[in-house]
């Protein structure tokens, strides 16, 4: 794989050079499960967009497909683009199927279960029946080596080479493709897993090689071992799925680098994407995000949420200042009702949300207690919702938001796919309303009214969580469903304003042109403030800014550069630290008292109080490095004039009453800016509806977004 | 409204109940300080009608929350009847028997206002980290020594704190900056409760509580009746022996089953301990019922109806319903292992229906250094938790869970971390092969651990470890776990319970006790034997000595 790997960067980096002088236009592909997406905009800010079928066998092909539809539609050539942001599920379904590389994992001696052992519990307090997901490398593979490092880098025991050549002997006795190396304390002191790599890799030339130290630099053994398997348990694939697309679009002539999403929000370049494919892992969500986060900078919002929900799931995440609220730890496949502690723990930069099973596939059924529940369960797209008439009778929310008016039958996918709502219907019939003796229109009004009341309380807690208060946002509604449920959501949320972006139903392909290019590095190195070492401080982040600085290089040319940098802190004793943005650059000097300071500034900001005269506590060091952001374009409007008297009418439930009323059809695309419309409407665009409550009026704003507003009584 | 629309309210009102307590437990995890609280979630949080009936309860981390709670409201408001209660009053106690049986646990209970009416009450219960008294061990004479005693009082008094309690709640903990930050969590905790429960209110209109909570607690109360129903009738006992402190503990358990409900007595069991191992008898009965209902109907949601079928009782002055002044600091190591009691009794019910005896108490490794004597010697002062566990049952169709804690739902310790905030070096901790119970299906491992000083000093244990002497029993022909051993890397042994020093020049070896099998091991599937030898977990000789089995290797 080293040296395949070698060849395609030289090959990449005299495209990315080629291409820096011509085009203009960029390309955002996000591979779903179900469809992929296609975003092109071209340099006076046209947005052109496609909708394909995902080829999962070979996604590379969907993707070509997609883009082959957008050029055409947009009337370019290949050498006008000058890059392709692509994001992909690939790493993340590698990790849900368990179809990555044959894994072995060294690990320090006596340590060898500490994947196994996890955090010791079970993810459900009440189920005593459940199983604990099996670690990725087995424990036949795990091997450890007598070594020793302790909490300050220095080696207590040396690391035993003899007993690393017995392991490169198994590696090929095993035919195992890829090794993850994590001893404890690496983070501290590398020098352990960087000779069993050069060790390995003499004895072993070709195999795929992961430090956790390179990955994940952090304190806490388990975590930063599950990240660092994981990234070596799909490396091998993703730098062959990465190089074949990468010879693809050169023989289809499309010129500009390959560019990869993050989980953090941002881009990289495909040598960093190959290093470190874990990084790679929920990178659609986190590309809607990011354009939630530049629809509020565009408007000025400082407090966002938002909301994104697709075909199977619901995405929430909290925005303030037009910046994703982040984390460094999340979970990828969740094998139980997406409960938290039922997946594998990785710990790296991510935008932060919660993914709620809620979906237009979810279904609806009765649980032991005659309630209504619906989802996590989801039909998906194959058989699909009992309307899609494809072979499923599963009541889902896409069958109930048929028949309470919010979808129209004829007009479903751009009128591509016609909906039956008898079908629906009778689903609904079957499966809830005769089995608690109420009509189907009720019935069908539960199930909207469980699924939103699952996704606001989720988005709730959430947000408590993290110490915001949701009746002060606005909400940014986009995917497919999104846009559907948004108004009923924001009741129940006290949300007074609902923002609708243009071409909501590929949110996360657009937001991937508005990424920027960055890296972000977090390094373990534990002092309190009263041990605080000025320093250790300075060499550490030095050494950070080189790594992350040439890093971001890769991708974004000769730029000038932005650095952040913050710690994490807590109070001694505390169980979980917060995040401190360290601002002025440099922590070096005597600058103690300004960390102290701004330790308190921020624990009073998210906790409102401070605790005098209790020591600090420092766990880790975060430095992040950003070429600019992507311009947003000017808005280029195709809107004919405004219409709305006259409009075609149809039926659509009052969730307060469950009655249905006779509300105003509106065409998107007739709507300028400018144009003023009542509650209860509907808005038809291609990828989805938007449905307006009688709570809310709204209109067209100066983006061409619909904004919707709460009138000033909120009926219950 | 229609009736069927109606209904579709009330469900989305109950729904919206259980995200209201669990942002009240995400508010309290969020501020508090103690870590046990953070990284545990000791804690819980619920919401009660006018009457003291619990409407909803977060599911937290510990089951001695969950359940205790449902009775402390009901104490209280005999203390404080919320018909007099003012908007801005709060009301705080810490007794372990109105609580969550020991001094540590503060239960909090707040009136809930609406529009000037009090409407309902909302509580929340958390650990402190420290409350004076001897706080190392359970060697205690009684609840005096074990720290500091809150009666119910007030905390605040129409919005205004009680700065005289506050004051005292700081001069008698070592860590007052600490319990002052658990105590406005708390306080936060409440609030947040009380305000998110009038928005609802307001939002359905709702000028009582009374029919929503009569909705909840009716469907939860029938729906568990019913599970009852589908179990036979009739009277089953069970006994199990654990190790105890100063004498073996027999634990006897009598189950009856009658017409949708379910009485379990302990008459028959040892009496109080004069260490402080002891539970009142709210404690025993909540990890009791706990455990009954991870059997019996584990998907109903917490509340008093769902509790109500079920009927806990002990004879006064046995260890289950030890009485004042009895020391109850580590009460859990023995009301950790009702469930298994419990469970015994339903396996005569209906076998199959149960899992095997498991570790079920927790292996907390409490060390600490440069205390006492070792003061002034020049080593670090530190106190640490490592919370550890062994192995549970194996379940009738699967393998137990190797190193996994049931009943109690706590996170395990981290040893980079565990040597980030303390002077210790952990040299070994991973799986304990051969140590789960043989059986068709095996009982989970355990885990073995290595840990001494980092800079040559004296530690102190706080020994607080069971099955040591007894083992965790297999069912229906599975055999009994390994017994957990604590030792010192001399080999010689430290008792399991009790203050005892481990010497600078030795290591402490622990190794966690495993899960009991199930059924018999004849019967196992050879490819999971042969999966069991090839992680190195079961070794070929036990393999030949438990299964008969031989054709397999080991793979190293």
């Amino acid at each position: 794989m080293r040296s395949g790997s070698h060849q395609l960067f030289s090959t990449l980096n005299t495209m990315s050079e080629n291409a820096a002088s011509q085009g203009r236009v960029r390309i955002g592909i996000d591979v779903g499960g179900t469809f992929t997406d296609v975003a092109l905009e071209t340099s006076d800010g046209r947005l052109e967009t496609s909708k394909v079928p995902t080829t999962p066998r070979a996604p590379e092909q969907g993707v070509l497909t997609g883009i082959r539809l957008a050029v055409d539609q947009a009337g370019i050539s290949g050498d006008e683009v000058r890059s392709v942001i692509h994001g992909t599920t690939l790493a993340t379904n590698a990790l849900i199927e368990r179809k990555g590389a044959r894994t072995a994992l060294v690990c320090t001696r006596g340590f060898r279960d500490t994947l196994r052992l996890a955090y010791e519990n079970r993810y459900d307090q009440y189920d005593i029946w459940l199983n604990k997901p099996e670690p990725l490398v087995p424990r036949h593979l795990t091997w450890p080596v007598a070594e020793r490092i302790d909490v300050t880098g220095t080696p207590l025991e040396e690391l035993d080479e003899a007993g690393v050549l017995e392991i490169a002997g198994r590696i090929r006795d095993e035919k195992i493709e890829s090794v993850a190396i994590g001893l404890l304390h690496a983070y501290a002191n590398p020098r352990h897993e960087e000779r069993v790599r050069d060790l390995l890799l003499r004895e072993c030339p070709g195999v795929s090689i992961t430090l956790s130290s390179q990955v994940c630099p952090e304190v806490r053994e388990y975590e930063r071992l599950t990240t660092t398997v994981c990234n070596a348990y799909v490396r091998p694939l993703m730098a062959r799925y990465l190089k074949a697309l990468g010879d693809d679009l050169a023989r289809a002539g499309i010129c500009g680098p390959l560019l990869l999403m993050t989980s953090g929000g941002s881009i990289c370049s495909l040598e960093t994407a190959v290093s470190f494919p874990i990084r790679l892992v929920e990178s659609g969500p986190s590309a809607g995000a990011v354009l939630a986060a530049r629809v509020a900078a565009r408007r000025g919002d400082a407090r966002v949420l938002s909301y994104d929900m697709g075909g199977t799931t619901a995405k929430v995440c909290l925005i303030d200042d037009a910046r994703p609220q982040t984390a460094r730890i999340f979970e990828i496949a969740r094998a139980a009702r997406f409960m938290k502690g039922s997946g594998m723990t990785v710990r790296l930069p991510v935008i932060e949300m919660i993914e709620i099973g809620a979906g237009g596939g979810s279904v609806a059924g009765i649980d032991s207690l005659g309630r209504i529940e619906v989802g996590p369960r989801s039909a998906g797209s194959e058989p699909g919702p009992s309307c899609y008439a494809r072979g499923g009778s599963d009541a889902t929310v896409t069958d109930a938001d048929l028949v309470l008016g919010r979808l129209e039958a004829t007009s479903f996918a751009g009128g591509t796919m016609p909906l039956d709502t008898q079908a629906a219907a009778k689903s609904i019939r079957r499966t809830i309303a005769d089995l608690l003796s109420m009509d189907v229109m009720t019935g069908a009004l539960g199930i909207s009214e469980v699924v939103d009341e699952n996704m606001a309380s989720a988005a709730q807690v959430h947000a408590v969580e993290r110490g915001k208060i949701l009746r002060q946002c606005t909400m940014i509604a986009f995917g497919g469903a999104g846009p559907l449920h948004a108004c009923r959501m924001a009741e129940k949320l006290g949300i007074r304003q609902v923002v609708i972006p243009d071409h909501p139903g590929v949110g996360s392909a657009v937001g991937m042109l508005r990424a920027p290019v960055a890296f972000e590095i977090v390094r373990s190195r534990y002092m309190t403030l009263a041990t605080f070492d000025a320093a250790v401080v300075a060499n550490l982040f030095s050494a950070m800014a080189d790594e992350a600085s040439t890093i971001v290089r890769q991708g974004a040319g000769n730029v000038p550069l932005v650095e952040h940098r913050s710690c994490f802190m807590r109070y001694l004793g505390q169980g979980h630290e917060i995040e401190v943005p360290v601002s002025g650059g440099n922590i070096g000097g005597d600058e103690r008292d300004l960390l102290q300071a701004a330790y308190d500034h921020e624990y009073a900001r998210q906790y409102a109080r401070n605790v005098p005269g209790m020591d600090v506590e420092i766990l880790g060091w975060k430095l992040v490095v950003m070429a600019p952001m992507p311009d947003d374009p000017e808005t280029v409007m195709t809107a004919r004039s405004d219409e709305g008297a006259g409009s075609p009418r149809r039926l659509l439930v009052d969730p307060a009453t469950g009655q249905m009323v006779d509300v105003p059809v509106l065409s998107r695309e007739s709507l300028a800016p400018g144009a003023v419309f009542e509650g209860p409407c509907v808005i038809t665009e291609g990828q989805t509806t938007t449905v307006v409550t009688a709570s809310f009026h709204g209109r067209i704003d100066c983006n061409g977004y619909i904004v919707l507003e709460a009138r000033e009584a909120t009926p219950s | 409204m229609t009736d069927a629309l109606e209904r579709i309210h009330l469900q989305i009102m109950w729904d919206r109940l259980i995200s209201v307590v669990e942002e009240q437990a995400q508010t309290l995890m969020r501020a508090a300080f103690s870590p046990i609280v953070r990284e545990c979630g000791d804690i819980s949080a619920g919401i009660f009608d006018l009457e003291g009936r619990m409407m909803a309860q977060a599911v937290t981390g510990t089951p001695g929350h969950i359940n205790t709670m449902a009775n402390s409201v009901r104490h209280l408001i005999r203390h404080f009847p919320p018909g007099e209660a003012r908007p801005g009053d709060l009301w705080v106690t810490n007794d372990p028997w109105i609580g969550a049986g020991h001094l540590n646990d503060f239960v909090l209970v707040k009136p809930c206002f609406l529009d000037g009416e009090v409407i309902g009450l909302n509580a929340c219960t958390s650990h402190l980290a420290d409350i004076g008294g001897r706080s190392f061990g359970p060697e205690a004479a009684d609840v005096h020594e074990e720290g500091m005693y809150i009666p119910p009082l007030r905390l605040i008094e129409s919005g205004e704190i009680n700065s005289t309690l506050m004051s005292l709640l700081r001069a008698n903990s070592r860590v007052p900056v600490q319990n002052e930050g658990d105590l406005y969590a708390l306080i936060a905790c409440c609030e947040v409760g009380e305000e998110r429960l009038a928005d609802m209110m307001r939002e359905f209109s709702l000028a009582s509580l009374g029919g929503l909570s009569d909705h909840i607690i009716d469907t939860s109360r029938e729906a568990t009746r019913e599970r009852l129903r589908s179990w036979p009738s009739g009277s089953w006992s069970n006994e199990m022996m654990v190790d105890g402190y100063e004498f073996e503990i027999r634990i006897a358990a009598h189950l009856t089953i009658s017409d949708g409900s379910l009485t379990i007595d302990f008459t028959g069991s040892s009496p109080a301990s004069r260490y402080g191992i002891n539970c009142p008898l709210t404690y025993s009965e909540a990890y009791t019922v706990f455990g009954l209902k991870c059997v019996i109907a584990p998907d109903i949601p917490n509340n008093a109806g769902a509790l109500e079928p079920f009927r806990v009782t002990a004879p006064e002055g046995s260890i289950m319903n030890a009485t004042k002044p009895a020391p109850v600091v580590m009460r859990h190591i023995v009301g950790q292992l009702l469930p298994d009691a419990a469970l015994g009794c339903l396996h005569r019910a209906r076998p199959g229906s149960v899992p095997a005896e498991g570790t079920s108490v927790l292996w907390d490794l409490s060390l600490r250094g440069g205390f006492g004597i070792y003061h002034s010697s020049g080593q670090t002062r530190f106190a640490l938790e490592m919370v550890h566990n062994g192995g549970t049952g194996a379940r009738p169709s699967s393998d137990g869970l190797d190193a996994t804690a049931f009943p109690s739902g706590v996170i395990g310790t981290q040893v980079e971390l565990a040597e980030s905030v303390a002077p210790l070096i952990v040299w070994r901790r991973e799986l304990r092969p051969d140590s789960g119970g043989a059986g068709r299906h095996r009982g989970g491992h355990g885990q073995i651990i290595e840990v001494g000083s980092a800079e040559n000093a004296t530690l102190q244990i706080a020994a607080a470890f069971d099955r040591v002497t007894f083992p965790a029993r297999g069912r229906d022909g599975g055999s009994n776990g390994a017994c957990g051993t604590v030792r010192l890397s001399s080999g010689r042994h430290l008792n399991g319970k009790g203050e005892q020093d481990i010497p600078p020049d030795e290591t402490l070896r622990i190794e966690t006790p495993g899960g009991g099998g199930y059924g018999d091991p004849a019967a196992r599937d050879p490819g999971l034997i042969a999966a069991d030898l090839k992680s190195g977990l079961v070794t070929p000789a036990a393999a030949r000595r438990d299964y008969g089995y031989r054709h397999g290797t080991a793979s190293n």
